[in-house]
């Protein structure tokens, strides 16, 4: 079996088989789970997407973005907005009637459509990444300086969000709505297809991320992570990749909150904030920055564990998330995909010693 | 007028704060290239400093003691910032050396726990500092014009921080030592210098600057276990608008960041002057964009 897993593993058709597997795993998880588990998992999935783009930027380019809760958050705010005026079936949103508000902003119009909104989840955070992008990484600020902007991009949009209560819902986010195309948001059915949607989107990113990986785009990407300066005396603009990564991440992130927001029906600067923002990055470091199976991963596993534990301890959930951040950078700095990928190794060079060795010497000598 | 003057004091003292705070951080990441995420814990840590130390008056002392127990305090949180943040040089930092992205998560994870500590030591509602007498009132300049005590105090304590930094770093073999292992660690090493050693002392002398700076935000407001995420960021602009290397570059940072900051919350609105404040930070960043004093240097990193 093991002897199996290690040839399959390594070759491209083997690889097909493993997204494959996780295909079918991910379209039978239905049948298994009760409609609250799977509301959960479709969840997760969402954030799987995120934590991919997340680790395009990070694991293969070396920039640390902590403000990817804002594109997140502005995708959700985008879906969010759809839904509300559907839901306030052409008379204003209930918050905005409180705030003495008599008709409807114009940047509120384009999201009346589904389409729209779809559109602009996506071209929004985008458009703010691209902005940042263009910029910082043009004048060469880069590694803890922009991160440093990132995290206050996340203050800012926070408190923007919170303070223009008339407009965004202030602190209470946006909620309150609950169809969909006609469809009730609470309905089975339409949760499970929003499932099928999600699980959709994130294999989908999956190949799109694995294709910029392998392209020549990622190769340059990746030699910027590990030598930004012999990249650029080689003739490369930096900072057109860095930009093109950097909006590449912050879509995801953006698609990533509009699905969010299909499975929890709420969105609110808190959801934003600089917390979330921080432990999608933990997603990544968790699961192995620089491989994508390893931040889907982190953020399944992280996440699942999440509301397993900080439901019943809240306390416990944060002192183990900080000691998680020690532990992971000081001593598993590549993730349990690193880990993995090091077992795998050690467990190969068993097996081919094994075949070296004689047979009847092989007793009491069992790797697995 | 009256209200503009006021703005200018508001504006150049909570600059005052964002120095202080950012003087510990611009020190450690000029030095070490850490980025302390735990910085704003360590505020906290001299806050509670602080809050223990007025406990101990209390409870302890004579009351008519009382009114001292805050100069004592000050001491008191700038030791117990040293102690941990020596604690966590020894037993971290040290390992993150040279990767200052994980720096910055590792403290950031050190900084929840620390927060967490404080929720299950001292409860996660906030606890109010009594001020001292001798700092309630203020001194009035004209009719309308009232400067309160608390600010002033502050603002001398900074002043006198300010000068020590200065005077240890420019004055001192200790200081000497520092600037060598900033400018060229190598070849500070070569020379004989202890860098491990100057590394735990600057890094230790760093948190305890932060822990100042809790005992002086005791003075403005209550003080609970996030209190320090409330400055960590503004004050890691200070640091990424002054530049490293330079104490004149913080200064500059922080009264760019406080001034603007108030004026722009006074003529706009709170979240739109915040706003504002970034796309000034990320403009001015398009003129200098290592910030406004750079270490000049021929090495490509």
């Amino acid at each position: 079996m093991t002897q199996w897993m290690i040839k399959t593993g390594a070759s491209r058709y083997g690889l097909a088989m493993w997204y494959f597997l996780a295909a079918a795993l991910l379209l039978a998880a239905p049948l298994f789970t009760s409609d609250f588990r799977l509301n959960l998992l479709a969840k997760f999935l969402a954030f799987a997407i995120a934590a991919v783009g997340l680790d395009l930027l990070w694991g293969y380019t070396g920039i640390l973005s902590l403000g990817h809760g804002v594109f997140f958050g502005l995708g959700g705010y985008a879906m969010a907005m759809h839904l509300k005026l559907q839901a306030s079936g052409g008379r204003l949103p209930d918050f905005m009637d409180w705030s003495g508000l008599t008709k409807l902003p114009w940047f509120w119009m384009p999201f009346q459509s589904f389409g729209g909104a779809v559109l602009l989840g996506m071209a929004i955070p985008a458009a703010v990444a691209l902005f940042l992008g263009f910029f910082t990484f043009r004048n060469r600020i880069r590694g803890v300086y922009f991160t440093i902007l990132t995290q206050a991009l996340v203050i800012i949009s926070v408190t923007l969000i919170t303070g223009q209560q008339a407009f965004t819902g202030g602190t209470n986010g946006i909620t309150g709505y609950g169809q969909i195309l006609g469809h009730s948001l609470a309905a089975p059915e339409t949760k499970l297809a929003l499932y099928y949607v999600t699980a959709g989107v994130l294999l989908a990113t999956f190949v799109l991320a694995r294709i910029v990986v392998k392209s020549r785009f990622g190769k340059v990407l990746r030699a910027i992570r590990d030598g930004e300066n012999r990249v650029r005396f080689l003739g490369y603009d930096p900072s057109r990749y860095q930009m093109g990564v950097f909006v590449l991440s912050a879509t995801l992130s953006g698609i990533a909150g509009m699905l969010f927001v299909l499975h929890v029906g709420i969105i609110s600067p808190s959801m934003m904030g600089i917390v979330p923002s921080i432990e999608m990055v933990l997603w990544v470091a968790i699961g192995g920055r620089g491989t994508l199976i390893g931040a889907a991963l982190g953020a399944l596993l992280l996440n699942g564990a999440k509301s397993a534990f900080s439901e019943s301890y809240p306390d416990i959930w944060l002192f183990f998330m900080g000691a998680l951040f020690i532990v992971t950078t000081v001593f598993l700095p590549r993730g349990i995909a690193g880990l993995a990928v090091d077992g795998w190794r050690k467990a190969r060079r068993i097996v081919r010693r094994r075949k070296e060795v004689p047979e009847h010497e092989r007793k009491g000598y069992s790797a697995v | 007028m009256d209200v503009f003057w006021l703005q200018l004091f508001n504006g150049i003292s909570v600059s005052s704060i964002l120095l202080l705070i950012a003087l510990g951080l611009a020190v450690t990441f000029g030095q070490m290239n850490v980025i302390n995420m735990a910085h704003g814990e360590l505020i906290m840590v001299g806050a509670y400093a602080t809050y223990m130390t007025q406990k101990l008056f209390q409870s302890y002392l004579p009351a008519s003691w009382f009114s001292q127990y805050f100069l004592l305090s000050i001491a008191a949180s700038f030791a117990a910032a040293f102690l941990i943040g020596l604690l966590l040089e020894k037993t971290l930092i040290r390992f993150l050396y040279g990767r200052p992205l994980d720096s910055l998560l590792a403290t950031w994870g050190v900084g929840l726990v620390l927060q967490q500590l404080a929720r299950s030591i001292f409860g996660a509602p906030n606890v109010g500092v009594k001020s001292p007498s001798w700092l309630e009132g203020g001194l009035s300049v004209t009719q309308g014009l009232v400067l309160p005590y608390k600010r002033l105090f502050i603002l001398a304590l900074v002043a006198v921080c300010l000068l020590a930094m200065f005077l240890y770093i420019y004055r001192t073999t200790a200081g000497r030592r520092m600037r060598a292992v900033m400018q060229n660690r190598d070849m500070a090493a070569c020379l004989g210098i202890s860098t491990r050693r100057v590394d735990s002392l600057t890094f230790a002398i760093g948190s305890g600057l932060a822990g100042i700076a809790g005992c002086a935000l005791t003075l403005i407001g209550p003080i609970g276990p996030t209190i320090g995420t409330y400055y960590i960021v503004d004050a890691f602009m200070v640091v990424v608008l002054g530049g490293v290397g330079k104490l004149v570059g913080t200064v500059f940072g922080a009264l760019g960041i406080g001034m603007t900051n108030t004026l722009f919350e006074y003529w706009t609105t709170a979240s739109l002057g915040k706003v504002l404040v970034f796309l000034c930070i990320v403009a001015f960043l398009q003129w200098k964009p290592k910030g406004f004093v750079a270490m000049r240097t021929r090495s490509l990193d």
